[in-house]
C-alpha cells in the first residue's frame, strides 16, 4: 500500500533523499522580556538570594568564634554543632552565589541563541604546506639527516640520563629487599632455643590449656610481642586463632596429630587470600570466615577452604604445653602465612 | 528591558584604565577577542564534567586545609587523656591517626573539612564516571576528540589512585585493611610481586613508610598530574569547540549556544558555587568515615560489613566472586583467585574503556569530523555494548556488598555469591540484546512519530461514517531531530579479485574488518525520508486535519487495495 503511493507521488515530484535542516527555531520570549514587572521581580529574587548568601557566610564565621572545641571547653556536642554551623553557613553562602548567578543569567541576560562557524581542525593545504616546508628547513638547518650516528647518540644519552635518578629511587624504596622475611614469623624459637608462649591479643597474657574450654575462641599473639621493635610487622604475620574442639570432631592427618593439644588447634589468623584477619568464628559449623572476601575455612578439617576465593588452607601452628600447663608453640609455621606470592614454595 | 541589544553604556574610566594596563602588558584584548564571546551549547549533560572539575577544586581547597593539621607519620604515640573522643584516650596509635582525631575534634571546622573532602572525592569520581558514560553514549569521543577522550581516561585512572592513596592516610582499621588487601593484590603479580610489595611498604606490611609515601603521592604528585591533565583537557575543549546535540539549525559546521561572557561566566561560574555549596551542606550534615569508631590500625582487627569507597567497590566485588584457584608452575606460585579478579578483570575493563574510540574507528573507518552528538538510540550497538559493560560493573558493585545484601535480606551469602558468579557472565549478554532491541524500538517509535504525528485526542467522523483520531503533524523543527541524523553503514570493501582476476593483497584483513563493521552497523533503522513522509500523508487517515472530499476518496481507494 505504502509503496504504491510512494510511486505515485514520485511520479509527480522528485523528493530529496534527506530532509534539509530547517535552521534555528524562532526565539520564544520569556515572561520578563515582555512584562517589566516580571523582569523587576526576577531582579528582586536575585538580590534576595545574594542576601541569603551573605547572611549565611556571616553566620558561619560567628559559629567559628562562638563554639569552642578545644580540650578544656570542648565536648562531642560542641564539635557537632561547630561542624554544622560552619559547614551549613559555608554551604549556603556558596549555594546562594551560585543560584543567584544562574537565576540572573537565565531570567535577565540575553537568551537569544547565537551561531558561530566551526573551522576544520586540520590546517588547510596551504598551512600544511607551509608547516612541512618550515619543518624541512629546520631539519636542513640542523643537518641531522646526514648524521645517523648523532641521532643514535642523542637517543642513547636521553634513554640513560633518567637512570641515575630512577635507580636510586627504586633501589631505596624496598629497604633491604629481603622478601624471604615473608616466610618467617615471631613464632620461631629464640636463639637460645626458647619456645614462644601463646598469649592473648591484645592483653598479652599467657594462656593455660585448661582455660580453653570446648567451643571457645582465643585471639592469640606471641607472648611479649608488643616489645618487639617491629611490633606491627611481626603482629601482621604472627596472629593466630586458637580453638578447642571436641577431639571427636577433629579430623587430623597422621602427620599433624602432634600439632594439636587435647583438641586445641591454632591456625594463622591471616587469610591466605589477600591477608585480612579471619576474624569471624561460627561456633556451630566450626567455620572461620574472613569478613573481607568471605573465604570460609573448616577448623575441624585442617582449616581447608570450604567457600570463597582463598586458594589454600590456613597454615596451622604446631602447639604444645609446658610443664606449668601454658600453651607454647613447638616451632614456627611449616609454610609461609598470608597471601600467596611468586616465591612462596621456593 | 535589560535584554535589548542596543549599544552598551559608556565604559567606566576606571575599568578602561585597568583594561588598558592589562592589554599593554598581557595583550588581553586579543585574548578577549578570541575567547570572550566564544559560544557554548546548552545541555544538562554538559554539566557532568563541570561537576567533576568543581569537585576537584573543592578537593584542593579542603585538602589544603587538612594538610595544615594532619601529620603523616606512623610513629607510635599514646592519645592524650584530655582529648576527645573518650574511647581513644590513652590508646597507642600512629601520629597519623592521632592527628586525624585531633583535627576532627579540636580544630574548629576540621571535621567539616574532612567530611567535605571525603564527599567531594566520592562525587568527583562519580561525576567523572557519569561524564565518561555521557561521552560514550553520545559518541562525543569520535574524531577529532579521541585524544581528549584518552586524557579524560587517564584522569579517571589517576583519580582512582588519588582516592586509594587518600583513603589510606588516616591509618585506622579500615584503611589499614585496605592497604593489606592492596598488599595481597600486589604480591599476587608473577615474578615481581614480592618486590613490588616491598617497594610500596619499604619492607614488610605495614612497616613505617607507607603513610608518608602515600601522603607525598596524594598531596603532590597525583593532584599535580591531574591538574596538568585538566589543563590540557579544557584547552582541547576550547580548541575543538564543544559538541552539540542534534537540533534545528545545528550542523557539523557550526556551534549554536550562548557566549562565554557574560552568559557562561554567570552560568558555569554560578554552577561552581552550587557544586561547592551542595558539597558543603553534605560535609556539614552527613557524617562519613568516622574513624574513631573503627580505632587505630591493628593487623589483627577487621570490621564485618566494611565497604571501601564506592569506586573501589567493583574490585572488592570482583575479589569476592572469584572461586578458589591457585596454581604452582615449576615451583612458582600464581594465586589466580587474586590475580584474575584484581589485576586481569580491571585490566581488561580499563583497556577496553580506553581503547574504545579506536575500536570505533576500526569499525567505521571514520574520515569526517563529528561535532553533532548521537542520540544513544541512534547508535544501537554502541549503546548496547556500553550497557553490557555497565551491567558487569553493577554486578561487581553488588557483589562487593554481598555480605550486606545477605544480612539485610536474610539470604544465604553463598547463594548470593553463586548468583552473582552466574550473572557476571549472563547479564552482559542479556543487557546487550535487550538494549539493542530497545534502541531499535525507540528508533521505530521515532519513525512512527514522524510519519503519523502526535496523537491529539481529537476524534472526528468522516463523511463515510468512519471515526478516526486526528494526528498533529510535527513541525519542521521538531521533525529535524528525528530525521536529521543519518545512521552509520557497514564498511564497503573492494572485491577479492580486481578486474583482471588477480587477487588483491590484504583482502582477508579487509574482510575481517568488514565483518566487525557489520556487527556494529548491519542492522539499522533508517530515518524517514521526505518521500516516505509524503507517502504517509497521502495514505494515512490519522495524520492531517479532517479531509476534503478528495482525500476521503483517495483514502477509500487506498483501503480497497
Amino acid at each position: 500500500m505504502t509503496i504504491e503511493h510512494t510511486d505515485r507521488s514520485t511520479d509527480v515530484v522528485e523528493h530529496p533523499e534527506q530532509f534539509t535542516n530547517p535552521g534555528l527555531p524562532p526565539h520564544r520570549p520569556r515572561l520578563g522580556d515582555e512584562d517589566p514587572k516580571a523582569n523587576k521581580l526576577s531582579e528582586r529574587i536575585v538580590l534576595a538570594i545574594f542576601t541569603v548568601s551573605v547572611l549565611a557566610s556571616i553566620a558561619s564565621i560567628v559559629g567559628y568564634f562562638a563554639i569552642p572545641v578545644d580540650p578544656e571547653a570542648g565536648s562531642m556536642g560542641n564539635t557537632r554543632l561547630s561542624t554544622i554551623v560552619i559547614g551549613v553557613g559555608l554551604g549556603l553562602g556558596m549555594l546562594g552565589i551560585g543560584v543567584a548567578a544562574i537565576h540572573w543569567a537565565k531570567s535577565l541576560m540575553n537568551d537569544h541563541d547565537k551561531v558561530e562557524e566551526r573551522h576544520e581542525i586540520a590546517g588547510d593545504e596551504e598551512t600544511r604546506g607551509t608547516a612541512v616546508e618550515m619543518f624541512n628547513e629546520g631539519v636542513r638547518d640542523a643537518s641531522i639527516a646526514r648524521r645517523p650516528l648523532l641521532k643514535g647518540a642523542v637517543g642513547g644519552a636521553l634513554a640513560l640520563a633518567p637512570l641515575p635518578f630512577l635507580v636510586p629511587l627504586i633501589g631505596n624504596l624496598g629497604g633491604d629487599w629481603d622478601v624471604s622475611r615473608f616466610k618467617r614469623t615471631a613464632w620461631a624459637p629464640g636463639d637460645n632455643g626458647d619456645r614462644v608462649y601463646l598469649a592473648t591479643d591484645p592483653t598479652n597474657r599467657r594462656i593455660k590449656a585448661a582455660e580453653v574450654t570446648v567451643g571457645s575462641l582465643f585471639h592469640v599473639m606471641p607472648w611479649n610481642l608488643p616489645e618487639h621493635p617491629n611490633y606491627l610487622d611481626e603482629k601482621a604475620k604472627a596472629v593466630v586463632l586458637l580453638v578447642r574442639l571436641d577431639p571427636q570432631d577433629l579430623k587430623e592427618t597422621e602427620e599433624r596429630a602432634s600439632w594439636s593439644y587435647d583438641g586445641i588447634v591454632a591456625y594463622s589468623k591471616i587469610c591466605t587470600h589477600v591477608g585480612c584477619p579471619v576474624a569471624l568464628y561460627e561456633r556451630e559449623t566450626h567455620h572461620l570466615l574472613c569478613p573481607c572476601h568471605q573465604s570460609t575455612f573448616d577448623v575441624t578439617d585442617e582449616a581447608k577452604v570450604v567457600f570463597g576465593p582463598a586458594g589454600r588452607a590456613l597454615p596451622q601452628l604446631p602447639i604444645d604445653v609446658d610443664e606449668n600447663g601454658y600453651l607454647v608453640a613447638q616451632r614456627d609455621f611449616d609454610e609461609p602465612i598470608g597471601p600467596s606470592f611468586w616465591e612462596r614454595e621456593r | 528591558m535589560t535584554t535589548d541589544l542596543a549599544p552598551g553604556p559608556k565604559v567606566d574610566p576606571k575599568i578602561a584604565a585597568t583594561a588598558d594596563f592589562l592589554d599593554t602588558r598581557l595583550g588581553i584584548s586579543k585574548m578577549f577577542k578570541g575567547l570572550g564571546r566564544k559560544l557554548f551549547p546548552d545541555h544538562w549533560s554538559f554539566l557532568l564534567g563541570e561537576i567533576a572539575l568543581y569537585s576537584f577544586i573543592v578537593l584542593i581547597i579542603s585538602g589544603t586545609f587538612l594538610t595544615m593539621f594532619f601529620v603523616p607519620s606512623m610513629t607510635e604515640i599514646h592519645y592524650p587523656h584530655d582529648a576527645l573522643p573518650v574511647t581513644m584516650q590513652g590508646q597507642p596509635m600512629s601520629e597519623a591517626f592521632a592527628s586525624t582525631l585531633n583535627l576532627s575534634f579540636h580544630v574548629r571546622g576540621g571535621l567539616f573539612m574532612r567530611q567535605l573532602h571525603h564527599w567531594s572525592a566520592l562525587i568527583f569520581v562519580g561525576a567523572m564516571v557519569i561524564h565518561m558514560l555521557r561521552i560514550l553514549f553520545t559518541g562525543a569521543f569520535r574524531k577529532p576528540r579521541e585524544i581528549n577522550y584518552l586524557i579524560g581516561f587517564l584522569m579517571l585512572i589517576t583519580s582512582l589512585l588519588a582516592g586509594l592513596t587518600g583513603y589510606s592516610l588516616p591509618d585506622d582499621v579500615l584503611s589499614g585493611n585496605g592497604l593489606r588487601i592492596t598488599d595481597g593484590v600486589v604480591r599476587s603479580i608473577p615474578i615481581i610481586g614480592s618486590y613490588l610489595s616491598f617497594m610500596v611498604f619499604g619492607g614488610e606490611f605495614p612497616g613505617m613508610d607507607v603513610v608518608p609515601r602515600m601522603y607525598a603521592l596524594h598531596i603532590l604528585f597525583i593532584p599535580g598530574l591531574i591538574l596538568a591533565l585538566v589543563a590540557v583537557h579544557l584547552f582541547l575543549v576550547f580548541w575543538h569547540k564543544h559538541t552539540q546535540y542534534p537540533g534545528p539549525g545545528r550542523t557539523n559546521k557550526n556551534v549554536v549556544g550562548f557566549p562565554l561572557f557574560p552568559i557562561y561566566v554567570a552560568k558555569a561560574g554560578g554552577f561552581f558555587f552550587i557544586v561547592f555549596g551542595i558539597l558543603g551542606l553534605m560535609g556539614a550534615t552527613m557524617s562519613i568515615n568516622n574513624v574513631w569508631n573503627y580505632g587505630p590500625f591493628d593487623p589483627a582487627l577487621v570490621g564485618a560489613g566494611a565497604q571501601p569507597d564506592w569506586y573501589m567497590l567493583f574490585l572488592e566485588g570482583s575479589l569476592r566472586l572469584m572461586p578458589s584457584w591457585e596454581v604452582v608452575i615449576a615451583g612458582f606460585t600464581v594465586p589466580m583467585s587474586v590475580l584474575i579478579p584484581a589485576v586481569v578483570v580491571p585490566g581488561v575493563l580499563f583497556t577496553v574503556l580506553g581503547a574504545y574510540p579506536f575500536i570505533h574507528n576500526y569499525a567505521t573507518k571514520d574520515t569526517g569530523e563529528h561535532h553533532v552528538l548521537d542520540r544513544p538510540r541512534n547508535a544501537p550497538t554502541r549503546t548496547a555494548i556500553i550497557v553490557a559493560v555497565l551491567s558487569v560493573f553493577f554486578v561487581l558493585l553488588a557483589a562487593g556488598s554481598n555480605d550486606l545484601i545477605a544480612t539485610h535480606f536474610s539470604l544465604s551469602l553463598n547463594a548470593i555469591t553463586w548468583a552473582f558468579r552466574v550473572l557476571f557472565f549472563v547479564l552482559p549478554v542479556v543487557a546487550f540484546i535487550v538494549t539493542k532491541r530497545v534502541c531499535y524500538g525507540l528508533q521505530r517509535k521515532d519513525r512512527e512519530l514522524v510519519l503519523h504525528g502526535h496523537e491529539t485526542g481529537r476524534v472526528v467522523r468522516f463523511a463515510s461514517g468512519e471515526y478516526a483520531e486526528v494526528h498533529k503533524p510535527l513541525d519542521d523543527f521538531e521533525r529535524w531531530v528525528l530525521v536529521g541524523p543519518q545512521p552509520e553503514r557497514p564498511l564497503e570493501i573492494e572485491p577479492a579479485e580486481d578486474s583482471n582476476g588477480v587477487r588483491r593483497p590484504g583482502h582477508k584483513k579487509e574482510l575481517r574488518r568488514q565483518k566487525f563493521s557489520r556487527f556494529f552497523y548491519e542492522e539499522r533503522v533508517e530515518p524517514v525520508t521526505p518521500a516516505e513522509l509524503v507517502a504517509a500523508h497521502a495514505t494515512g487517515a490519522h495524520d492531517a486535519l479532517p479531509a476534503s472530499e478528495e482525500r476521503d476518496a483517495r483514502e477509500l481507494e487506498a483501503r480497497t487495495h
